[in-house]
């Protein structure tokens, strides 16, 4: 597991099914395991975190949709689309059924960003690159002009609320609704967070990568590259998807603002930020953007972004594989037996 | 529709693809020299327009006569070129040519985002709003429609001449001969003895000062408010890609084509008005994937 983004490089060019599970000797996954167990203890031990907490796993879930495209060497500069499309089909379902239990409201949103990214992905397989990453902001940009301009349905600018759904039969009061969603999302974090290093090995999630290295070579192996890559852009859908409808459940209301534009390049640059194509990276770098942000807006006023701006910079520039990069190569350092990855 | 409110959509299409085509037009030559798409475009356009009032304002202050303020708006441009385009590819673009597409996208995102809080740091949150311009130009009237000559005939005589000069200095003067040969191909060019990195400074710094004179140009017309430059760009990058990147007649007819897509449907449909450059970019690029005035790039195996 830790090994995933230096596997990443060779695993595309020589497939290697089965080599990038857990590795639980190396000191990383080590670290993995105790941030895990210190984000379950959030919530008992710094209840003033658990909102940051709730907000960086749910980004963090659409940010690996952006990442998993990004394994395909593909940025899109849409993908709040597929957040803000689930959060709406949470909140819309919440407003005709109210009382809704929300697994279903999570399952709505999930297939309401899945269904979406079908019918975009169809467009926007054959594009690659710059055309690639407009096209899809396009999309986003014509999702969101129709939130904020047909008012009477999706209540404008101010969005509309996602009323809080029932957990098994049962209505809940804010906090503890507050804590099945912390802990549905550590699950999914976990879950999906493996499903998709699992992907990545599996001979479709081979495929895609190598969409990045030589995408000729698939088509001369008789192998559609667009088809690859639908399967891929499915996924980063769908794991958008998750993100939003949690993120929209745990705001309790759903505004256009979850899909312009800035939002979609947030989640680019927090892929970038954590280790772009890593999976772990995806949840660090969300984990990160949303402490700075936090504080940064209450001690530092007005230059939050200018502070993250700083600091995306000096990671592209002085440490191009993020967090994630500086995290394998300081481990790397201290146990150099573990470095046998490259 | 009647000849007047089709009069009014008409001029309004024009008025605003001028402005919109002065900042594509930056924004293609850029992508089109250098291969980046440089999202902090829209930071200069909207710094172009926060100095220009600011300047404007001074002048007026100071008991000058409104029409010094279309000098100023050239000064503003040039400043914003200067002073914010050279040294952001000196010390920076500069460093990153050699790596992905991605990462060179991220860079000029993370520059976007540091100058939207410069803007707010040294012009405040509160909306700008100077039309001296405007008004020593006055009006005319068209058919019975009263349109101000700022925008009906300086601005797409602006743009008109933007694009002959561009085309005129990319094919006929040395510099931009240039130019040219580094876009064809950086190394042949660099082999015999042009200085590549001059050229993609001198570059950039024309791009930013077209971002800054399309901001500089629309002051005067629209109320200046943080956020502007976050619309501006993602408009330009679709006009851009709808043409073609790096393809300068065409985007100016794109330009025009959204420009008036865009006024129209203000009057017919005022809800898709937002919608109508995106639609219109969606549309071509599913027909035409290179844009309409690309050409398919040569596969590489």
């Amino acid at each position: 597991m830790s090994m995933s983004t230096n596997k990443s490089k060779s695993a595309a060019t020589t497939p290697e099914p089965g080599k990038g599970h857990f590795v639980m000797k190396s000191p990383l996954s080590l670290l993995w395991v105790v941030g895990i167990v210190a984000v379950m203890a959030v919530p008992i031990a710094a209840p003033s975190l658990k909102l940051l907490f709730t907000f960086a796993m749910a980004k963090g879930l659409g940010v690996l949709g952006v990442t998993v495209l990004l394994r395909a060497g593909q940025v899109s500069f849409g993908h709040a689309l597929y957040f803000g499309i689930a959060a709406y089909a949470g909140a819309f379902l919440m407003a005709a059924m109210p009382s809704t239990d929300f697994l279903i409201v999570l399952v709505a949103g999930v297939i309401g960003a899945t269904l979406a990214g079908l019918f975009v992905g169809l467009f926007v397989v054959r594009y690659r690159g710059i055309f690639f990453g407009m096209l899809n902001l396009a999309f986003s940009m014509i999702f969101w002009s129709i939130l904020e301009k047909f008012y009477h349905y999706t209540g404008g600018a101010d969005g509309i609320r996602l009323e809080r759904p029932t957990v098994f039969g049962s209505a809940m009061n804010h906090t503890d609704f507050g804590l099945v969603l912390y802990y549905m999302l550590v699950a999914l974090m976990i879950g999906l967070g493996w499903y998709t290093i699992r992907w990545f090995n599996s001979p479709v999630g081979q495929l895609f990568q190598t969409i990045k290295t030589n995408e000729t070579r698939l088509e001369y192996l008789g192998i559609s590259p667009k088809r690859a890559l639908l399967s891929g852009y499915l996924l980063s859908a769908a794991l958008c998807g998750v993100g939003g409808v949690m993120m929209g459940m745990a705001q309790g209301v759903v505004t256009p603002e979850y899909v312009w534009w800035v939002r979609s390049a947030e989640m680019v640059f927090i892929a970038v930020l954590g280790g772009a194509g890593s999976v772990q990276g995806a949840f660090l770098g969300a984990l990160i953007y949303e402490a700075v942000r936090t504080y940064a807006s209450v001690y530092a006023g007005d230059v939050w972004q200018m502070i993250l701006g700083g600091f995306l910079l000096v990671i592209i520039l002085f440490a191009p594989g993020g967090l994630i990069g500086i995290l394998q190569s300081l481990f790397k350092r201290s146990n150099d037996k573990t470095g046998g990855g490259t | 529709m009647n000849l007047a409110i089709f009069l009014l959509a008409l001029f309004d299409g024009v008025a605003y693809a001028a402005l919109v085509f002065i900042v594509a037009l930056g924004l293609t030559l850029i992508f089109g020299v250098m291969r980046i798409l440089n999202v902090a475009h829209g930071s200069l356009y909207a710094i172009g327009a926060y100095t220009t009032v600011s300047l404007t304002g001074w002048i007026l202050a100071l008991g000058f006569a409104p029409v010094l303020a279309f000098p100023l708006m050239i000064v503003s441009a040039i400043l914003v070129g200067i002073v914010i385009g050279g040294p952001l590819e000196y010390f920076l673009l500069r460093r990153i040519y050699d790596k992905s597409e991605v990462l060179q996208l991220l860079v000029t995102f993370a520059v976007f985002m540091i100058l939207e809080d410069v803007q707010r740091l040294v012009w405040g949150t509160q909306p700008y709003f100077d039309s001296s311009a405007l008004q020593v130009l006055g009006n005319i009237s068209v058919f019975g429609v009263t349109y101000t000559i700022y925008q009906l005939i300086l601005l797409p005589l602006i743009a008109v001449v933007l694009l002959l000069g561009m085309r005129f200095f990319l094919r006929h003067t040395l510099t931009g001969k240039l130019i040219t040969a580094t876009t064809e191909d950086r190394e042949a060019a660099q082999s015999i003895g042009v200085d590549a990195d001059k050229v993609f400074l001198f570059t950039f710094i024309i791009g930013a000062v077209l971002a800054g004179l399309g901001g500089a140009l629309a002051s005067p017309t629209t109320s200046i408010l943080p956020g502007m430059g976050a619309d501006m760009i993602v408009l330009s990058f679709a006009v851009v890609a709808t043409a073609g990147l790096g393809q300068i007649e065409g985007a100016a007819l794109t330009a025009l084509m959204i420009g008036l897509g865009r006024s129209f449907a203000v009057y017919l449909y005022p809800e898709f008005s937002v919608l109508v450059p995106y639609l219109i970019m969606v549309v071509v690029l599913l027909v035409r994937p290179e844009g309409l005035f690309g050409s398919p790039a040569a596969r590489k195996i």
